[in-house]
């Protein structure tokens, strides 16, 4: 934190994003809001005490999501409760994880930006785009770069964001086969993850996706369980042998550790389970009648 | 304030004051009295954001005040350099230990406890420092610039070794019979852990303190008991106790956590300091360690039974973790150690129950206050027998339930309710006021030639209830793992499991425990208007209305009001040991009988009546120090739980698919309150069964928040059926039974042995965690 601000932050509450950038620039002590779900509990806490504020939610473009062909293009400022009620058939892993964050209230305000600027390791956001292979678009006066969700987080609460730059939008591909989301938590809903599990079946291309959340720095693929055989060419043959060793290899690219929420061993023991059970639940739904795609 | 329309009162007769309205006769049913639930005086403003609680207190030109607290659960002070934050602009006032007025240690029941850390801090957030600022914002960033300098120590945090050292706060053995040489056919011996649950009330710490112009300070300020506040604060605040005005601000959930001093001295020693009126309000975090919590227990349990899985002899080994400080240590170790076996019968007792000091943070009341953890052993160990002896779980505590005329471990004979008349009434849900009383139940005389027990006649009534049938196609939302959509049904099995709990009611062992009331009567608009005057604090529980209640019950009036609960009438005790209803109940219920006496020698058009009465329980004896006999309790309740719960049995989650419990209340005297009692209750303990706990590793909080300190929602809670018993005490008012802890301790082991009977896993331990169930079984 720089020096201490004893008096109500300065607000600016701009109406495009050439604006929002450009107030950026000049006043690089502003910080930027969305939901404040993340920010505000912060600022309550005097974890921060920001100076100037950036009110994001007068920017329509970020507030928007449009389906461009293949994918579909989400605006930074889209709250979890519209992602739920409005793409959950074409991105069922991304509304699934949606639903699991905290109550219907934090549904609506929080947003995918908070979500990924915060960059917590427990962030439900995050496995669905490492998942389905979702790019981040992040925007500056000096221009625009889009970012993969796996090359986003750079360490626990730390990601690419430079100052002076805002996520515009999360661009992630339809989902070209069953999706699932699991998430672990001591409580039975509004919980914050022990870990996470998403996983995207691509009937196309014949592979798989996935995102471990909460059990590592920062969000991560299981490489090698994405490079699992499937028996594609008779799918019957799919048993609770190769389920258990999906599992087996999505714990093992954890890098979980013992905290009060948790032990690193529950947390892969956890995975396991999530992981062949969510491997179980997208090859029976890709391969039953009437589901797939 | 409701006022439901009611007939007209009959109007006197004769004695020529006309139409002026005349006393009743005697009490008689009101449309709004005792027995109906009408809806609360506060309701509205509850439900609409209007109502003011503590931390909404607002007065001109206050200040903030604010704590610097020690981040080391032991460390010796050498110096606070206080320097730094009175130079910061907007600062008014800096205080350590050496501006203490007055006495330099308070407490409920030995003043142990610093006002502020003198040379040492013994607990991780105990106060240093207080400083008053213009700003809250301001005030805490003053508490960031004193400089402490601190020689950390190693801190003592295993209670046991504090015991093993002589480091404890009370030692209470109980002993009966020959325990030594008793010989059982079944034996069981575990070891059974509780961890420590904090009460989490969701309104924080507040108040405020306004100087009065004479010397004197205004306290208004959200407690359990304004008049021990009182008591504590006037001589560290070198102060006579009329200089100093409690007044009640609006409280936002207690369970215990507002019965110790937490805002009350400092925000007074600011406000006289600076002559301002000062604000004090923790947040999240600092309300975690800015009260006591429940205290954790490790207690090491054996019981002998014979081959009909009678009791021949429980030993146990107790030992409490009281933390830094005092507090109620005290008389939650009393309470730990008298109903250390429970309602059951037993010849033979050997227990020992110890209260550690350590340099964990301060424990003392929580609901439940000491019941809590021997009921998770106890029950847990009459499940362990049941299964030993292949016997169901019920009949094993049937076999052995206390009844008329028992004798309990510390010598006291159960002598209500009487057996002859057990009123009843509801069946599934919670009784209608007007429901006829059941027929005699079973058990109630005839068929066996024991004398009436309750608590066998409890077991019989929720074993006819049925256990749930499971739907078959469920959502998600009714799974365990809930929303996290972890199982679509894979991996879960279901369990059933009971539960038994036996608590005290009202303040034990020889406590000079008392209530008082004043009311008031006097016409307005020609019609009499009632006003009561308590110093009884309102924590949620309902306790206003029963007042209204009772005041419309015995005077017959509508239109009945609620002065501000102060310290201009005298002491209420503790909203706490479930004992408001029967205490202040019982008070206003007395002055409201004085006034009506009052009333019918008089006409109210020649001026208001006021009648202030004290009320008293029946005396209690405090526990023999090496035996532990003595009359020590007054009242005793009882409730039974029936859990049912699916089990993630993979990933170890838990989802509570059905909570029934019966429970003896004496008297519905507010079905619909007796309803939420019973329900909070029953949450509070679901959550110590599978998630409440706040962690410390060294003597230092872990989980500080309700991110990670996490309490029951909605979905973890079922809906429950409750059976209410009204076995009428003679001695209380009205024949009510304290009704607000039962269910707290009876819901625990019912659900912990409810997973055992999905998982088969001996679970001694709660909260039972995810791993405790899949990678960390304790061996
Ligand atoms: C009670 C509660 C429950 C919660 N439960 C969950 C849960 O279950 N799962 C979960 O993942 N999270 C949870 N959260 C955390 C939070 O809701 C989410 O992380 C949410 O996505 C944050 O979004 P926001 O719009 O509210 O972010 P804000 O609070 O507005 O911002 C968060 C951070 O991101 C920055 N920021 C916001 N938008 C942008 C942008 N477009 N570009 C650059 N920087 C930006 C802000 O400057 C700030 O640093 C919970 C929070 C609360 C209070």
């Amino acid at each position: 934190m720089t020096t201490p601000a004893l008096t109500a932050p300065a607000f600016h509450r701009p109406a495009d994003l050439a604006d929002a950038l450009a107030h950026l620039a000049e006043h690089p002590g502003a910080v930027p809001i969305a939901g404040g779900t993340d920010l505000m509990v912060a600022v309550n806490y005097r974890r921060a005490r920001p100076e100037a504020m950036l009110d994001l939610t007068g920017l329509a473009e970020l507030r928007a999501w449009s389906d461009e062909g293949d994918a579909i293009r989400i605006g930074s400022g889209v709250p979890y409760a519209r992602i739920v009620a409005e793409l959950a058939t074409v991105l069922p892993g991304l509304a699934a994880a949606s639903r699991t964050v905290g109550s219907p209230q934090i549904r609506n305000r929080g947003t995918l930006g908070g979500n990924l600027a915060t960059a917590s390791p427990a962030g439900d956001g995050h496995p669905p785009l490492l998942a389905c292979g979702a790019r981040i678009t992040i925007a500056s006066t000096a221009g625009t770069r889009t970012v993969a969700a796996d090359a986003f987080f750079t360490g626990p609460k730390r990601s690419v964001l430079e100052p002076g730059e805002l996520i515009t939008a999360v661009t992630v591909p339809k989902a070209a086969g069953p999706q699932q989301f699991l998430k672990v938590g001591t409580r039975n809903a509004m919980v914050i993850a022990v870990c996470s599990f998403a996983l995207s079946l691509d009937l196309d291309a014949r592979r798989l996706g996935t995102g471990i959340g909460s059990a590592g720095p920062v969000p991560l693929r299981a490489r090698e369980a994405e490079r699992i055989d499937l028996p594609w060419a008779d799918p019957r043959r799919f048993d609770d042998a190769l389920a258990a060793e999906f599992g087996r290899r999505v714990a093992a690219a954890a890098s979980p550790m013992d905290d009060v929420r948790g032990t690193a061993d529950y947390r892969r023991h956890a995975l396991a389970v999530c992981a062949a059970r969510a491997l179980r639940r997208v090859w029976a739904a890709a391969h039953t009648e009437g589901s797939g795609r | 304030m409701p006022e439901p329309t009611t007939p007209t009162p009959p109007r006197r007769a004769a004695g020529g004051v006309g139409t002026h309205p005349a006393a009743p006769a005697g009490p008689r049913p009101h449309a709004a009295g005792v027995g109906t639930s009408p809806a609360r005086p506060e309701a509205e403003a509850k439900v609409n954001g209007a109502f003011d609680y503590a931390s909404d207190l607002h007065f001109d030109g206050m200040l903030w005040g604010h704590t610097l607290r020690s981040p080391h659960p032991s460390a010796g002070i050498r110096a606070v350099d206080t320097a730094p934050a009175l130079a910061l602009p907007g600062v008014h006032a800096v205080l350590t230990a050496a501006d203490v007025p007055g006495k330099l240690h308070y407490g409920l029941i030995d003043a142990d406890q610093p006002v502020l850390a003198a040379g040492e801090v013994r607990y991780q957030g105990e106060p240093v420092a207080i400083i008053a600022a213009d700003t809250l914002d301001t005030a805490r960033l003053a508490a960031e610039a004193i400089r402490v300098d601190y020689e950390v120590r190693e801190p003592q945090c295993d209670p046991q070794a504090a015991v093993d050292a002589g480091n404890h706060f009370r030692y209470q053995p109980v002993r009966l019979g020959e325990p030594v040489t008793a010989e059982a056919a079944v034996i069981i011996a575990r070891e059974y852990t509780v961890g420590m649950q904090d009460q989490a009330p969701l309104g924080p710490e507040s108040g405020a303190a306004v100087p009065t112009g004479d010397g004197g300070v205004r306290l208004h300020v959200a407690t359990q008991w304004l008049h021990s506040d009182l008591e504590q604060l006037a001589p560290c605040l070198d102060l006579e106790p009329d200089r100093i005005h409690m007044v009640m601000a609006g409280i936002g959930g207690a369970f215990g956590a507002r019965e110790d001093l937490s805002v009350q001295a400092h925000m007074a020693m600011l406000a006289l300091a600076t002559g301002r009126p000062v604000k004090m309000m923790y947040d999240r975090a600092e309300s975690f360690l800015g009260h006591v919590h429940r205290h954790p227990a490790r207690m090491r349990y054996e019981h002998g039974a014979d081959e009909h899985g009678r009791l021949v002899y429980v030993k146990a080994h107790i030992v409490l973790d009281g933390g830094a400080y005092a507090s109620t240590t005290d008389a939650v170790v009393g309470n730990a150690a008298s109903l250390a076996v429970g309602p059951y019968e037993v010849e033979h007792v050997a227990i020992d129950a110890w209260g550690a000091r350590t340099n964990n943070p301060p424990c003392g009341a929580m609901r439940g206050f000491g019941g809590v953890q021997t009921c998770f052993a106890y029950e847990s160990q009459m499940d362990a027998l049941a299964e030993a002896l292949g016997l169901d779980p019920l009949e094993i505590r049937r076999r052995n339930a206390v009844a008329q005329g028992s004798r309990l471990i510390n010598g006291q004979i159960i002598d209500a309710p009487s057996p002859a008349a057990p009123a009843v009434v509801g069946s599934d849900a919670v009784p209608q006021a007007g429901t006829a009383p059941s027929p005699a139940p079973p058990g109630a005389a005839g068929a066996d030639a024991r004398p009436f027990s309750p608590l066998a006649d409890m077991i019989d009534r929720i074993r006819e209830i049925p256990v749930p049938a499971i739907p078959a196609a469920r959502d998600i939302l009714d799974l365990p793992g809930g929303t996290g959509n972890t199982t679509h049904g894979e991996g879960v099995r279901r369990g059933v499991g009971y539960g038994v709990g036996l608590k005290n009611v009202c303040y034990s062992e020889g406590f000079d425990d008392y209530s008082t009331a004043r009311i008031r009567l006097e016409l307005e608009d020609g019609e009499p208007v009632a006003t009561i005057h308590t110093a009884a604090a309102e924590v949620g529980q309902g306790h206003w209305n029963l007042q209204t209640q009772i005041v419309r019950t015995e005077l017959g009036v509508d239109r009945v009001r609620l002065a501000p609960n102060d310290t201009k009438v005298g002491s209420a005790g503790s909203s706490s040991a479930s004992r408001q209803s029967y205490m202040t109940g019982g008070a206003v219920k007395a002055a409201a009988e004085a006034a009506r006496a009052l009333w019918t020698d008089r006409d109210l058009a020649d001026g208001p009546i006021e009648a202030t009465r004290v009320f008293r329980h029946r005396a209690t004896k405090p526990m023999d120090a090496i035996t532990g006999q003595g009359d020590s309790h007054v009242q005793l309740a009882l409730c039974v739980h029936r859990a049912t719960v699916d089990v993630d049995v993979e990933l170890g989650l838990v989802k509570v698919v059905d909570l029934t419990c019966v429970q003896d209340v004496g008297k519905a005297m507010n079905p619909n309150a007796l309803e939420g009692q019973i329900h909070g209750g029953t949450a509070q303990g679901l959550g110590l069964a599978v998630m409440e706990e706040l962690v410390t590793v060294r003597g230092e909080v872990k989980n500080a928040s309700f991110t990670d300190y996490l309490i029951p929602t909605i979905l973890d809670m079922p809906p429950m059926r409750l059976h209410i018993v009204e076995n009428a005490d003679p001695e209380a008012p009205y024949g009510l039974r304290g009704a607000g802890e039962p269910p707290t301790l009876s819901s625990t082991p019912a659900i912990v042995a409810a997973i055992r009977d999905a998982t088969g896993l001996a679970l001694t331990r709660v909260p039972v965690r995810p791993e405790h169930l899949t990678t960390g079984r304790p061996s």
